[in-house]
């Protein structure tokens, strides 16, 4: 044993290569953004993020298929779950660099932009994090470094009256949730005495039957209201329409697909780890269930059905496009709720499959918004009025998008809203599955809204709309991933089941 | 080869697409001249799917099965949906419809002034969709075509419509998107509950008296009471397809703004979707249930044709008047499927490819008055026997073919659909009979207004049709003749096919 070092020099710390990575290239972008000069073009530095977000997918790829390794006592794990979702943080912020090259412009609205790339690559390394660990220090840990990077980023375009107004509400909103989820989290560590996943499973379920129960449903709802925030679901929704609206629009697809990913990440990881063990018997049928599957899932289906219904019927009403894609946001975090709240074995597949689709049609989908809002000066629904005429095929594209949040076929977001249906079906759980196609077609609704502006509206001009290269990258690949993914499934289906398996998130790894 | 002639027949519209995304924008002539081809190549493949049909199989012919998506559900077992293409008598015929009427909307949509080629390439997608939903052996292939139909139509609806056109294409959009979501629900369970998605494996395990569904205490039993509200929810989704009153209300907007090629698809195909999905889906997984429900699908059949006779007699506007007789006509389509035999099965079906030949020709019809005419008002409107006689004399010949003349399809239709409900319930058939009457009364109403009399002086010098406008006429009036003088060339195909399903729901009868 090193004496200097001790122990820690035994981990096998490759397994962290991935955030090491984005931690170096961050480090790396705020010293060259130093030692720039003051006027200089900082739109290398995006470019820069961009290779270490590639590199940190390299690496991430290169760890996938690995048995379960977990560093330091579990605080830092390789599972199938975390690569999962790091893949997707990755890919969004790969997604978000390349909107964001033609956006932030120094003179016109972000001064200091040098900041902005590097809280991005910590934001996703807040991310990493908490899809990473199996600790609630870690996890908040990472919970909170994702979002004070987002509240800077929301408040970028430092002389935007409304941007000032809605980072301020994020901050204060977001830091209630967060003082929520500790507070719960507290109550698990006084119970359990231990903030390590795995130790509170083993011994959360002899505290429950011990006479702390009602404690122990206290701190699942205080966290899960808190998390909620994260993934803006009822009943911490309330910020999203005005952060998304007030937030330069590359972070809004940011907050829209990210970090609505790693709340997930880190609601899954939390309760299914923490809750599997507890077992209730139902004193009428004489039947044994899991807690997380029998009382608290109908808690969860109820947020659910809730951010189907409320993110549904108050978008039909809205006219800025991005406070309509807050709402929308609000409807998807409900979809993709409704997997945990029939927890199978199809949970991970379904929710990350889930999140493949809807990563495309958002990150997509806020390009287009972005070049419109740019070119006609205004976030109103108008603004895209006779965009096919102008730009056919970036209308097309945005049809597709729309198509795949609507869930309609042939798209990715079809399919993964099959995928989901299929579990709450089979679990019976039809008044779910009902709220999920009901509110799906009021969906319709305000997303065929912008189709009908598009297609069926004069627009103010014909002259074609010039779309910059990387955006153009961006809307091609996704709408290409959005259509194959709707047509052939299989590939991504299979992908992810055979490298994600779902069971390694209960193992608790190979200790050093 | 043979095995894939149902794929290469649905996705042959496609080709057109194919050529006009080549073509530039700004070449109407070209654009369309493609558009029209393109309906050719279905409409042929069709005529020799028509020609090689082996009328004495019972069963589905020229199945083609491939694996699409396995939904892993553990180490060693998945949920396999399949690619399953298959046809018997009782989606050929309607294949064959959708081909004509593809290519006769078709060339009338030569008269589309704008956005050619967006407009065929939706038109051929829709063409596919139809076609899809028809020769679909796969209930997730089903619904999939099915909503391939629903989103081309609402850009075809809101862009070349008349002025409510977005509203119009909205509540198409929605009402049909409804009857999907509720369909899907079904589907779904299905597939949980039997692991297939195969239209005749789950007749065959919910029907069969050896499958474990129906072997009551066993592990599996399906109740009757769950298979009653699967049906009821089906018989909900199609009953917006349909459209059964009253959820027909988007009819009626589709039906006054859309335009006249569109109109056609619509009422020449896309709402015998719903009698087909009935008899094939409804009558098929749960016959006991059809043939318990009989006497309501029957009151439903009957409310349909007197309600909307009834108020096509009210109507000065010859396009509503179309769309609630559309709504009558559709009310004989029930009748046929509530007598539970055979011949009203027969019926029915020749009364959803009668219906589609004659609304698809009488709404041309009405939609060319209405262009030279500026108006489609039976008051505004009379006397136009005079400035253009062949309109007038097909728009006659229409109408009589509509009011059930002998020797026209719509009367061996009529006859057959009463005829089979007269069999099983009698007292029903004969309130519904009444509906025919009221038929005859509002047709010959608007016909005498709108061809006799008095012409109007803005009316006098409109010209007659022209040859290119007349194919559409001469081709779906022949076909209306030829059904009507000699119908066994619809229904010989589907005598075996009939047969089965109906001995299906004989298994169960009373």
């Amino acid at each position: 044993m090193n004496s200097k070092w001790g122990v820690l020099a035994e981990y096998d710390w490759s397994v962290m290569s991935p955030e090491f990575t984005i931690l170096g290239v961050a480090t790396l972008l705020s010293l060259i953004d130093l030692l720039m000069g003051k006027k200089a073009d900082r739109r290398i530095l995006a470019w820069i993020g961009l290779a270490g977000v590639i590199l940190a997918g390299y690496f991430v790829i290169r760890n996938t298929g690995h048995d379960v390794v977990s560093i330091m006592n579990d605080m830092y794990r390789l599972d199938g779950f975390a690569n999962a979702f790091k893949l997707i943080f990755l890919s969004g912020v790969a997604f978000v660099l390349l909107i964001s090259i033609s956006y932030i412009d120094e003179a016109r609205n972000v001064p200091y932009s040098g900041e902005y790339y590097y809280l991005l690559l910590s934001a996703l390394l807040g991310a990493m994090i908490m899809a990473s660990s199996a600790d609630l220090i870690t996890l908040f840990v990472g919970l909170e470094l994702l979002s004070i990077s987002s509240y800077i980023l929301v408040g970028t375009r430092k002389h935007n009256i409304q941007t000032n107004e809605s980072a301020f509400k994020y901050v204060v909103s977001g830091g209630i949730a967060a003082a929520i989820t500790l507070y719960g989290m507290s109550f698990i560590y006084g119970v359990t005495g231990s903030t390590n996943l795995y130790t509170i499973a083993e011994r959360l379920p002899d505290k429950f039957s011990g006479g702390f129960d009602l404690l122990i449903y206290l701190a699942f709802f205080l966290m899960i209201v808190g998390l909620a925030f994260k993934v803006s679901a009822v009943p911490f929704h309330m910020w999203a329409p005005d952060v998304y609206q007030g937030a330069p629009t590359p972070i809004t697809a940011f907050l829209s697909v990210v970090s609505k990913a790693a709340g997930f990440a880190i609601i899954l990881r939390v309760f299914i780890v923490i809750f599997i063990n507890i077992v209730t018997v139902d004193a009428e049928l004489g039947m044994y269930q899991r807690l997380i599957a029998g009382k608290l899932a109908i808690y969860i289906s109820i947020i659910a059905a809730a951010s189907m219904i409320i993110g549904n019927t108050l978008a039909l009403r809205q006219v800025n496009v991005k406070r309509m894609m807050a709402y929308s946001g609000i409807a998807q975090a409900g979809y993709l709720l409704v997997p945990l709240a029939s927890l199978t074995d199809l949970l991970l597949d379904q929710t990350v499959f889930y999140l493949v689709a809807y990563l495309l049609a958002n990150m997509g989908a806020f390009a287009v918004i972005m070049i419109v809002n740019r070119d006609q000066q205004t976030e109103e629904l108008a603004g895209f009025a006779g965009l096919y005429h102008r730009a056919p095929w970036l209308s097309i594209a945005m049809t597709f998008f729309l198509l795949s949040l609507a869930g309609i076929p042939i798209s990715a977001g079809f399919f993964g809203k099959f995928y989901i249906f299929i579990s709450a079906v089979g679990l019976m759980k039809y008044w779910l599955a009902g709220i999920m196609l009901a509110t799906s077609v009021v969906s319709y609704y305000y997303y065929f809204g912008i189709i009908r502006q598009m297609y069926m509206r004069p627009g103010t001009t014909e002259s074609p709309l010039r779309v910059p290269a990387p955006i153009a990258v961006v809307v091609l690949l996704t709408c290409i991933g959005t259509v194959v993914i709707g047509v052939m499934p299989d590939p991504v289906i299979q992908y992810i089941h055979t490298n994600f398996p779902f069971q390694q998130i209960l193992e608790s790894g190979s200790k050093m | 080869m043979a095995n894939y002639f149902l794929t290469i027949l649905t996705f042959s519209p496609l080709l057109g697409v194919l050529l006009l995304a080549f073509v530039p924008k700004n070449l109407p002539g070209t654009i369309k001249a493609i558009g029209i081809l393109a309906t050719l190549v279905p409409l042929v493949l069709a005529l020799m799917l028509y020609t090689g049909f082996d009328s004495a199989a019972p069963g589905l012919q020229l199945v083609q099965q491939m694996n699409w998506i396995n939904i892993p559900l553990g180490p060693e077992q998945s949920l396999p949906i399949r690619f399953e293409m298959g046809i018997d008598g009782l989606s050929m015929p309607l294949v064959l419809l959708t081909t004509i009427i593809s290519t006769m909307a078709a060339i009338v949509g030569l008269t589309i002034d704008k956005r050619w080629k967006a407009f065929y390439v939706l038109f051929l997608i829709v063409e596919m969709g139809m076609l899809g939903v028809f020769t679909a052996a796969n209930l997730f292939q089903l619904f999939i075509f099915f909503e391939f139909t629903i989103i081309p139509m609402f850009f075809m609806l809101g862009i070349w419509g008349y002025v409510d056109r977005e509203k119009a294409a909205f509540k198409f959009l929605l009402y049909n998107g409804i009857g999907s979501a509720i369909m899907l629900i079904v589907f779904v369970i299905l597939f949980v509950l039997t692991g297939t998605l195969n239209i005749a494996k789950i007749a065959e395990l919910f029907t069969s008296p050896m499958s474990p569904f129906n072997v009551p205490d066993v592990q599996g039993y399906l109740s009757n009471s769950v298979r009653l509200g699967l049906f009821v929810a089906l018989l909900l989704a199609f009953a917006i397809k349909i459209p059964i009153v009253p959820f027909h209300t988007w009819m009626l907007k589709t039906y006054q703004e859309g335009h006249p090629a569109v109109i056609m698809i619509s009422s020449g195909v896309l709402i015998k979707i719903g009698g087909y999905a009935l008899i094939r889906l409804n009558a098929g997984f749960f016959p006991q249930w059809m043939n318990e429900l009989a006497a309501f699908i029957a009151v439903l059949g009957v409310i349909n044709i007197l309600y909307g006779a009834v108020l096509a007699l009210a109507q000065d506007e010859l396009k509503q008047m179309l769309a609630y007789s559309s709504v009558s006509h559709m009310g004989i389509v029930l009748l046929g499927i509530a007598a539970v035999n055979a011949q009203g099965f027969q019926g029915a079906i020749f009364q959803m490819i009668s219906h589609g030949l004659i609304a698809a020709l009488m709404f041309y019809l009405v939609s060319l008055v209405h262009e030279r005419a500026g108006t489609s008002n039976i008051r505004e409107l009379g006397g136009l026997a005079k400035s253009m006689p062949i309109i007038s004399g097909i728009f006659l010949t229409a109408m009589m073919a509509s009011a059930g003349l002998p020797g026209m399809s719509g009367f061996i239709s009529e006859f057959m659909a009463f005829v089979g409900l007269f069999g099983s319930e009698p007292a029903i058939a004969a309130v519904g009979a009444l509906g025919i009457i009221l038929t005859a009364v509002y047709l010959l109403r608007a016909t005498l207004a709108t061809t006799f009399g008095p012409t109007r002086a803005e009316h006098e010098n409109l010209a007659d049709a022209q040859a290119i406008e007349v194919v559409p006429m001469v081709v779906l009036l022949s076909l209306i003749i030829l059904i009507g003088v000699y119908p066994a060339v619809l229904s010989e195909p589907l005598q075996a096919t009939l047969q089965t399903i109906a001995s299906g729901i004989g298994g169960f009868s009373r």
